[in-house]
Formats: C-alpha cells, structure tokens, sequence
C-alpha cells in the first residue's frame, strides 16, 4: 500500500525546505538511511493514531511560525548554583565563543559537524540507529526527519565519571529559527554522567537525542523546557540500557504553546532501571504532550513513569505511555502513574496509558486520574490562615512534587522547585 | 476438571449437580440434525431483500437495509484491534438459515418442532413456562425468566408473552416487533447505534434476520427476567441478530442473554448489535454469559464475535449497568458502551474476559458522559492462559459540560503461563474540572503463595487455580444474578481447562 498523498506531498515540501545536508563521511550514509525511513513513513498529520491528541501540522508545515524572543533576564537562571560545563546553542547552531572548553577528563565531547567527516566514528554505531530500532512498532517520522537533516549537535563518548555535569544551553535569539539538533550519548561501562538541557532553543526545534548506556553505565539527564510562550518542540530521546545499568530523565515545562516529548527507550539488559518522569505547568494556549514507549526486553529490569501536570486557561496535557513487555522479560516491575490537575473548566487532559505484557512473572500496574483542586485539602489550608492564592500554590506544587523527586540530584530538585515557585508567584502577580 | 462447589445454605443437591455437569471441556459443541432453509450463500441486495421479504418486513424497514448495505460496501474493516484472523470471506458464508419446519410460523411454543424444542432443552434452556432454574431456592412467581430463543437466523419462540403483556412489557422477537409495533421500531432502531456506526453494525444493519424485541412501558417494573438465548447450529452460517430494548420512564428490566455453538472446524461469523435506550428513572441491567464455541487448542474454527451494544442513557437519572463473561469465541470485538446523556445517570461495566489456548479478546467499554454529575464504574478482569491474547480496550471521556461527574475504573489482567498476553489500552479524556476521573490497572501472575496454601490443603494444582481466578473474578460474579453467576462460576473454570502444567 503506498503513501497517502497528502503525507507524500507534506514530506517533499519540508525537504525541500529543509534539505539533507550534502557532507560528512559515515554520517552522509546515515542520513541517506534516515531519508529512506522518512520517505516510507511522509510526516505525521492529525488522522494517525499516534497523533490522536496532538495535531503535528505546526511541527511538519515546511516553513515554522514565528515566536516572539523573550527577555531571559526577567526570570533567575536556572543551574546557575551548579558548577557545570556549558555547551551553547543559539537558535540551533553551536557558539564556540559562549561555550565551556569542550575537554574534561572522563569524557569526548565533539560537535557532529566535524565529527561526521571523519572516516571511522563510534557514533557511526548509533547515529540514527537507535532512532531507527525506535521506528518499530510505532512510526516517529520526525525523528527519521531530524536523523536526515540536522547539521549540528553533540557526540559525548563517556569513559569515567567527569566531575560536573554537561550543560547544554538552548538560546532563542531570531523570532523565526527553525533548529534541528541531534545529539549522541554513549556512556561506557561503569562510567556515570549527568546532562542538564534549558532554554527554548527556537521559534521552532526538532530535538533528537539518542543515549546508549552500556553495563552498568549511570544517565542522568534534567530538562527545563520553558519561556517564549509560543514556541514549539518537538524531542526524542532514544535509549538503550544495558546490564545493571541506570537511565533516569526528568523535564520540566512551563510555556510554550506546542511541545511533543516522546522517550523511547528499551531495557536489553537484565537488571537494568529506567526513570522517566516530567512536571509540567500549562497556562492560557498551551499544549503540552509527553509519550513515553518502554520496551523490557530483559530479566529483573524495573521502570517507572511519572507525569503530572497543572493544567488553566485552556491548556491541555497529552500524555501515551506504554509499558511493553517481551516474553523473556520475566520479573519485571513497571510502574506508570499520569496525574493531572484542573484548575479551571476551560482546560483538558487526554490519557492513553498502555499495557502490553507477553511474560507471566511480572508486577506491572498504571494509575491515572483528573480532577480539580481537593477542596478539604484547600480549605484546611484556608482555616489555617494561609492565604488562598498561597494555599493553591502549595497544593500544586506537593501534587508535583511525586514526579520531581525522581531526580537524584537534591541540589537540581532544589533548582527545578524554585524555579516552578517562581512561575506560581509571577503568575499570581 | 472436577470442580467441588460449596454447598451454601438454601442450595440443594440438585443445584450442584447441575452446576457439576458444566464442568468438563466445551459441553455445548453437538449440533441438532435438523433440515435446514438456505438464503443462497453470500450477500448482496437480493439477499438483504430476501431476509426481509421471509421476515415479512414493510417497505420502509427494507429500504433501511438496503441503504445500510450500500454504506457498508463502501467501508473496510477496522484494523486497530489487537486481534489477527484470516481475512474474512463475506462471500463465503450463508446469511440466512431457518430450520424448515419454521417456515410455517408456529402459533405457539406446543407446535414448534420437537427437534427444536429439544436442543434447548438439552442446552439447559426449556422452552417451557414453568420454574426454570433448578434448585434455586426462591417463591414460585420470582423464578420465572420468560426466553426468547433464537436459532441460527429465526426466533423460535418466546415465553411468558402473555403474562407479560398483562404488565405491559413487550417481549417478542424483533421480526414480530418490526410488523407489529412498527412506531416503536422505526422511533428507536438505529438511534442508539446508527446504521453507520462501525463495519460490522452496518452490515448488521443489512442482514439482521431476528434478535429480541422488548419494551417496558412507564413506571412498569417487569415482572420477571427477560433473557435470549442464541444459538449458532448451521455450518458456514453467520448469527447477525438484532437486540432494540427500550425502558420508558421509571422502569426497570433485567436482562440475560446467552450464546452457544457447534464445534466446527471452520470458523463461524457473529455479528450483532444491542440497542438500549433507557428514558428518565428508568433502569436496565444486561447480563451476558458468552459461551461461543472458541475454537480447538490449535486455533482451529470457533467463532469470530463482532458485536456492538450501546445503551443511551437518554433521561435524568436512567441507569444501566453491562455485566458480561467473556468466555468463548475464537475473536472477540466488543465493547459495551454508555452514553450518559441525562444528568445524574449512571452506567456500570463489569466484565470478567477470558482466554485460553489461541483464543483473542479485544474487549472492553466506553463512557461517555455528557449530562451533568454523572456516575460511571468500569470493573474489568481479564485472564489469559495458553497462547491466548486478551486485551482491555475502554474510553472514559468527560464532555466540557458534565460537569461533577465521577469515573472510576480499575482493570486487572491476570497470566497464567509464559505465552499468553495481557494487554490494557484505555483512552482518558478530561475536559472539565469539577470531574474527577482515576484508573487503575495492575498486571500480574497467579499468586505462588495462594496457590501454594490451596495446595497444602490438598487440592490439585488446578482446582487451586481455578479457585484463585474466581477469587480475582469476584467482584464481577457478584454483579451476576444469581443463576448466572453459578454458571459464570464453574466456566470460569472450564475455560481455564488444560491451561495448568
């Protein structure tokens, strides 16, 4: 059966709009692959299933709205406590001059432009592999489309502990930027690293990150997905774990009128432990989707999903995870809870939270619920003499609290609470 | 498998012998040697106007069809359901099957063919109008339950019409409905589910050959159980019947329905549609025990089921609760769903799915609420054992003005072997906020130290499982009138048969 025309005729005017770049050694041949997969799958649009909840037009259209920059120097840092390493982005192109020397002990890290003339490249194995193996059973043709075009991103090669965290900085300055990055994270055995991401990045991003986590290797990744109320994302994050080892990513988002997260990650070592989890605060024209596919493909792994979102003004929350579970995957405990908070008639939340389990010997489970603020909660409050405004911020911020305790890190969890303490005090005025 | 049942106060010997016969493999699978009428096999116009000429159909109710057959043409089947089968031949099967001895209608339940009235006397249904149900204790007038029997594609009788129709219940098959209430049939058929709602409604739509008709007028609380008994008997022959209940204002009806099959090596095509429209205070209860045959341990015949049923909660305050054991089937594809449109309806599910060896279920319900403070509770149990696929598929969706409406849903899958699968696919839509929505879904294996106690008090490996799954399953026995729930009971075990060791 071909291509409905329609995703055909969508495909061809983003490509040629957004051209497959014409360079690199093993990268050209990747690119070429990722084109194949994108041609036999034409871009997303509201009728396929996978889009059910969120239209993907403003994400495929060949050329991206504008989003109006905003000043950051409204609002306090993020990270800024944290001695880290700062990679940074402006509307998608890497800045050498604003960026942190790119070489501390533990760990490679290359920009893929120069990365991807070399003849032979350990990213070679995974650049647009682990995006493609994350094809199936469900199509993401703006992955494919990200592994085709973009020109510029990171390859970290982790081989220890490096003493700080990697920082990468997504600055928004044109009101027009259409940004595609893509980045590949491989961790050794036994090497540990943890990636902090902020910014808007640009009127329009396509983020791809693809994290293979060898034997016992340790990921940790932290985002904040903010400001510029009319940006639009859409990211993946593509992850294979190995034995024992650990991968745990938490986001946060506030703003921004269109943002996909999807994580794909698949469990292909026994023992292995994954975390995805993501607060998010939707205000006035805001939508906000995360999907979530977690493959166990191994013995004794664990992982959890936890999402919550504090939905006013007419925002909606999105959430499609899945816990698949193959036949050999006995002893698996899979967790998954989506939870959303209405504050007010005008705003929605849309669930799909999905079960599918081939192995007889395992513990999953998944909880959702939707509702208003628990007025005995706030009204004990109130009789306590806290004010009502204050009252609701606390209520809000404990329901969030379950998704960022999934952070490790106390001093990130401090940063990421402050911060969304700041968002409810501006918004309150 | 030898199944002990507990004897309880006020149930005699009789009963559990009779709930003792159920055990053992598909007891259903004999066919009835009995002179069939064919519709020639396929369908096309000629057939859709030839069921309705044999049903003696007005106009009108043959242009309904026939424009439901046109659309249907023009659709694909729906792909999305985690179920595979060989593509279906809709050529390849007869529409139309009556035993020859109903060509001249029977004027009453004393001329129908012996044959006929001993197969249901042999599948435990007499279609006689006495006491029904063995060994339940209970004074004579609350035991009655009048049948409608349906035989492949024709009713063939139905009881306790008159006594009935003293009450001012209707309750006959819907051929005699489409002729006799036709401003009943024409208001409500096709309002609940549409002619164009899904593949297999449209085509039920087309071809429907009978089914049960009933109406409780209002205020009218009727005065026994309403149930059907379907009948699958001729080979490469389709069951495509049409259930249309209405309770009008303040009423209430409980209804039964039950469904049974040879054993064949081909598989066989169902394909029905339930209607219930459910006006201001009234309340329907819908009870189905489906016992289809499933199909060999190889997968080989059984029956594909596709059927839709729907219940519009049409006035304030109606109510409708779906209670169903999935047990048989080869396919199974349905989902019971509830339009609460009224404010302060309700609509309950309670489903306990089962399958086993390479049976498949794609089952689960909708809730839909658009009136205000509306109530809906989804209680679902799947169990898969052998190579079998089960999967929960449900919607609850709060509309932006049902405003203080409630759901709660939990559903839990249980495994029994390591080649079986358990799946939940639930759609959640929250458009408002003074709606409080929660699910719950856990997945999990048949609990080694229960099974580890039963056996220490020396029961074998099977009887413990079957007593654990109907541990698991107990919420939704207890939804059961009761002679369901005896007969759900024991097939929860008897689908669970060889699924040990």
């Amino acid at each position: 059966m071909g291509l409905p025309d329609i995703k055909t005729n969508l495909t061809d005017a983003r490509l040629a709009a957004q051209p497959v770049p014409q360079s690199g050694a093993w990268l050209a041949a990747a690119r070429d692959d990722a084109l194949a997969r994108l041609r036999a799958m034409g871009l997303p649009t509201k009728r396929d299933e996978y889009w059910k909840y969120t239209d993907p037009s403003t994400l495929t259209e060949a050329v991206a709205q504008s989003a109006d920059v905003f000043d950051a120097a409204d609002e306090a840092p993020l990270y800024d406590g944290i001695d880290r390493l700062k990679l940074v982005f402006v509307d998608g192109v890497f800045d050498v001059d604003a960026s942190d020397d790119m070489a501390p002990e533990g760990v490679t890290i290359e920009r893929l432009a120069d990365a991807g003339a070399a003849d032979i490249h350990w990213a070679k194995d995974l650049y647009g592999v682990l995006e493609a193996k994350g094809q199936s059973p469900v199509e993401r043709p703006l992955a494919a489309l990200n592994s085709a075009t973009a020109t510029d991103g990171v390859l970290i090669h982790v081989t220890g502990t490096p003493s700080k965290p990697i920082s990468l900085i997504y600055r928004h300055a044109d009101a027009t930027s259409d940004a595609t990055l893509h980045h590949v994270i491989k961790v050794d055995a036994g090497a540990e690293v943890t990636v902090l991401e902020n910014g808007p990045a640009a009127a329009r991003f396509n983020k791809c990150m693809e994290v293979d986590v060898a034997d016992t290797g340790v990921f940790h990744h932290i985002r904040a997905q903010g400001r510029d109320h009319e940006r639009r994302a859409v990211t993946h994050i593509f992850g294979r774990l190995g034995k024992e080892s650990v991968f745990k990513s938490f986001t946060m988002t506030a703003n921004g009128v269109l943002t996909r997260n999807e994580v794909v990650l698949e469990l292909t070592g026994d023992d292995a432990q994954a975390s995805v989890a993501g607060a998010c605060m939707g205000d006035g024209a805001f939508h906000h989707d995360d999907t979530v596919f977690i493959t166990h493909d191994a013995v004794n792994c664990e992982s959890r999903q936890v999402f919550k979102k504090v939905l006013r003004n007419g925002a909606v929350g999105v959430f499609q995870g899945k816990i698949l579970v193959q036949p050999d995957a006995q002893k698996t405990d899979g967790y998954q809870i989506s939870q959303s908070l209405l504050l007010d008639d005008d705003s929605q939340f849309l669930a799909k939270p999905e079960l599918e389990i081939y192995a007889d010997d395992v513990a999953c489970s998944h909880g959702s619920t939707s509702g208003a603020i628990n007025e005995e909660a706030l009204f004990y409050l109130r009789s306590r003499g806290v004010e009502k405004g204050t009252a609701e911020d606390l209520l809000v911020l404990s329901f969030l609290a379950e998704a960022i305790e999934e952070i490790e890190s106390d001093d990130i969890s401090e940063d990421i609470l402050a911060r969304l303490e700041a968002w409810l005090m501006r918004r309150r005025g | 498998m030898s199944l002990d049942v507990e004897v309880k106060d006020g149930v005699d010997q009789e009963t559990v012998d009779a709930v003792k016969e159920l055990s053992g493999t598909y007891k259903y699978g004999w066919n009835t040697d009995i002179e069939m009428e064919y519709a020639p096999k396929g369908v096309n116009t000629d057939i859709v106007k030839l069921i309705s000429e044999k049903n003696e159909e007005p106009e009108w109710m043959t242009e309904w069809r026939l424009q439901a057959f046109e659309r249907w043409e023009k659709m694909t089947e729906p792909e999305w359901a985690m179920v595979s089968y060989p593509k279906i031949d809709f050529q390849d099967q007869y529409y139309y099957a009556r035993p020859k001895s109903m060509v001249e209608k029977p004027k009453s339940l004393d001329e129908v063919d012996p044959k006929l009235l001993a197969t249901y006397e042999k599948l435990g249904i007499p279609l006689k109008e006495q006491a029904l149900l063995a060994g339940v204790e209970a004074p004579e007038e609350e035991r009655k339950v009048a049948v409608d029997a349906v035989f492949d594609s024709v009713s063939v009788g139905t009881t306790f019409k008159d006594e009935l129709a003293k009450a001012g219940v209707i309750f006959c098959s819907i051929s005699e409905a489409i002729r006799e209430h036709p401003e009943l049939v024409k208001k409500y058929l096709g309002s609940v589910v549409p002619v164009s709602d899904n593949y297999y409604a449209t085509l039920n739509s087309a071809v429907f050959s009978d089914g049960s008709f009933v109406y409780v007028p209002p205020g009218v609380r009727c005065p026994m159980e309403l149930s059907t008994y379907f009948r699958i008997n001729a080979e490469n022959t389709g069951q495509f019947e049409r259930t249309l209940i209405i309770a009008d204002k303040g009423s209430y009806v409980s209804y039964l329905e039950g469904c049974t099959a040879p054993q064949r090596d081909t598989a066989q095509l169902h394909a029905a549609v339930v209607e219930i429209v459910i006006e201001e205070d009234a309340e329907v209860k819908y009870s189905t025990v489906q016992n289809w045959y499933p199909g060999d341990e190889d997968g080989k015949g059984g029956i594909y089921n596709f059927v839709t049923k729907r219940a519009d909660c049409r006035g304030d305050r109606a109510k409708v609760m779906w209670t169903q054991v999935e047990t048989g089937s080869a396919v199974t594809w349905k989902y019971p769903s509830c339009i609460l449109r009224g404010n302060d309806t309700q609509g309950e599910f309670y489903s306990i799915a089962i399958a086993n060896n390479m049976q498949q279920a794609d089952t689960g319900t909708k809730m839909v609420h658009l009136g205000k403070n509306t109530k809906s509770r989804i209680v679902s149990k799947g169990i898969s054992a052998g190579k079998a696929q089960n999967t929960y598929r449900g919607l609850v969706s709060m509309h932006p003005k049902a405003k203080n409406s409630r759901n709660y849903t939990q559903c839990d899958s249980l495994l029994i072997g390591d080649k079986c699968g358990a799946h939940t696919v639930p759609y959640i839509e929250v458009k408002n906020n003074s709606s409080r929505v929660e699910h719950e879904a856990t997945t999990s294996k048949v609990d080694d130290e229960q099974l580890f106690y039963c056996r220490q008090r020396g029961m074998d490996e099977e009887e413990a499982v079957a007593l654990v799954v109907n541990g698991f399953c107990k919420e939704v026995l207890q939804a059961l009138p009761m002679e369901f729930a005896m007969e759900a009971q024991a097939l929860v075990a008897i689908s669970l048969e060889g699924s040990v060791g």
